[in-house]
């Protein structure tokens, strides 16, 4: 059976990843004459051929500008281009299209976010609340939106096993706060947080809350319906989809009374040089020729994602994280960065002696591709007294086999460098 | 891809046993080198006798190969002119940059080692990091050395 003929069952099946892994043309190429062994998953994922068949039968097919011309074409392709943002609000339960934004991805969709909903509200004296564990792509746009505005960024602590801090929360969430930017799964360590608590409590006091989604998405059934959050932010190439694309969920009465973000052409009904007239939701936020390819290419990657089932999928690599925990527990001298006892596929860990920058090499001689560095999550890593970590992260492709030889990876690099 | 050409003997020694890895509270210069893709981070420490290089130490922490390169680095400056080390400065960005480098790497004794980090763009960065951290130490001497 090829993964083509999966579909969602009431009683899911264990996937066949033997046929999965066929369908990722680049899984059985190889690096330094070693079988590719790809583990930097939640730095970007790799894409099926059918996702690479959306994006280039619609350049070979189909391509066209789209919203514009009368001719077949074009409306062949804005046909493609809304279908998939169809797909893209069923794939978050948004109640809406007029909700789903196309962006680049999830750094636009929070700096979107800062520039058109935060820095016309925020005055002097006003907060903005993030966490501790941030990926810098939820920082730097709201100190930005701090500088422009004198409003002030606060940040949630974290705990020594990776959580965020949610009495501090509490303690920190006042009559100041105006907008709680939260990360639902933590890049730099996979911790999930339990990002509902969090909203009930910001809801209580009116305070919107933006979720940075960018490593959720892939892993969890998102619904931003049950999750009562008013933006959430996730990007394409982290979820299958292709590059330079990605999506920004916004509640409908906050995304109308948003001033554009960028102005041109699509995001207007009329233009003359004494008054422009925008265009409604979403494309108001879509100035310019969007990317049309990535966003069928994006159409697909969810149809795949949910064909197989998010909960299949968050099953097996929930499987591949503890494997992954319990064998490089046992590896001597390492140490895992990010404990929390929820956590999404991903292993942060430093070794003792060897420094991750070497690790990665190392491992890289042995066809193991992981990150290593800072993760763009400095804080947290100084928050543990580190300057980087090694990353070892896991889609549903991977196997406990690859596991095994990333330990085995780990075992060289110890003999390399003693 | 041979690991065996980035992680010479001499390197892993000099990781293992980083060379002149020491304060100086008298330096003549001092600076600081950071590359923050990686975290590596060093403190480079210069005592001149005239423009004779007396002393040289450093600090931090680093990769392998950053922290061999700038043990390294401490052993083979020791003594030089600065043109001379500002020579071998350039001579080291050749040797770690250029594929059609001539340089003669015998001649450079125990820092020939890090030939090989050419062979991995990824890691070139960690090896000149300590280099260019020396030509700003050496070219900011005027200014005073904080001693705590």
């Amino acid at each position: 059976m090829s993964a083509a003929n999966v579909t969602p069952v009431s009683a899911p099946a264990p996937l066949d990843v033997v046929a999965i892994r066929r369908e990722f043309p680049v899984l059985s190429t190889s690096v330094h004459g070693k079988p590719l062994c790809y583990l930097d998953n939640a730095a970007s994922s790799q894409r099926p051929q059918r996702v690479i068949d959306a994006v280039s039968n619609y350049y070979e097919t189909t391509h066209a500008n789209v919203h514009r011309g009368v001719h077949l074409l074009s409306q062949q392709a804005t046909d493609l281009f809304e279908g998939a943002r169809e797909k893209l609000r069923r794939f978050v339960n948004a109640r809406s299209t007029r909700e789903v934004i196309f962006v680049r991805g999830t750094t636009e969709a929070i700096n979107l976010v800062a520039q058109s909903y935060a820095r016309p509200r925020l005055r002097s004296g006003d907060e903005i609340l993030i966490s501790w564990l941030e990926h810098h792509a939820n920082i730097v746009p709201w100190q930005m939106v701090c500088e422009q505005t004198g409003a002030r960024l606060r940040v949630i602590p974290m705990t020594r096993a990776g959580e965020v801090d949610f009495a501090a929360f509490k303690e920190l969430l006042t009559d100041r706060t105006r907008l709680l930017a939260l990360t639902h799964v933590s890049n730099a360590l996979g911790t999930i947080v339990p990002v509902q608590r969090f909203i009930a409590e910001a809801r209580r006091r009116s305070v919107p809350v933006l979720l940075d989604g960018a490593q959720a998405a892939p892993h969890l059934e998102v619904d931003v319906q049950a999750l009562d959050c008013d933006f959430y932010c996730f990007s394409g190439h982290k979820m299958c989809g292709p590059t330079g694309i990605g999506v920004l969920y916004g509640r409908e009465s906050l995304l109308a009374a948003m001033p554009p973000w960028q102005g041109g052409g699509d995001m207007i009904l009329a233009v003359s040089f004494e008054r422009t007239i925008y265009n409604d939701l979403p494309f108001k936020f879509e100035a310019g020729t969007p990317h049309i390819a990535g966003a069928i290419g994006l159409g697909a990657a969810v149809d795949y994602l949910q064909a197989i089932g998010l909960d299949r999928i968050a099953d097996l690599e929930h499987d591949l994280l503890e494997y992954a925990t319990a064998r490089l527990a046992a590896v001597p001298g390492l140490e895992i960065v990010g404990t929390a006892p929820r956590k999404a596929a991903v292993v942060s860990f430093t070794m003792q002696g060897i420094h991750p920058h070497d690790l990665g090499t190392i491992l890289d001689s042995e066809g193991v591709a992981i990150r290593t560095g800072h993760h763009c999550a400095m804080p947290v890593m100084e928050f543990y007294g580190v300057p980087a970590t090694a990353r070892a992260s896991f889609a549903f492709y991977n196997t406990r086999a690859e596991i095994d030889r990333l330990v085995d990876a780990l075992a060289l690099a110890r003999e390399v460098l003693g | 891809m041979d690991l065996s050409e980035l992680y010479r003997d001499v390197i892993v020694d000099h990781n293992r046993n980083p060379r002149n890895f020491r304060p100086m509270p008298a330096a003549d210069c001092h600076a600081e080198g950071f590359n923050p893709l990686c975290g590596d981070r060093l403190t480079l420490f210069v005592k001149l006798d005239g423009d004779r290089i007396s002393d040289v130490s450093f600090q931090g922490s680093g990769c392998a190969i950053s922290v061999a390169s700038a043990s390294l680095l401490t052993e083979s400056v020791r003594g030089r002119t600065i043109p001379e080390a500002e020579r071998l400065f350039a001579t080291m960005h050749a040797l770690l940059t250029r594929n059609d480098a001539t340089v003669d790497v015998a001649a450079l004794g125990k820092l020939g080692a890090l030939s090989g980090v050419r062979e991995f763009p990824a890691r070139v960065k960690c090896a000149s990091l300590c280099w260019h951290t020396l030509d700003a130490a050496l070219h900011r001497q005027s200014e005073p050395v904080r001693t705590e």
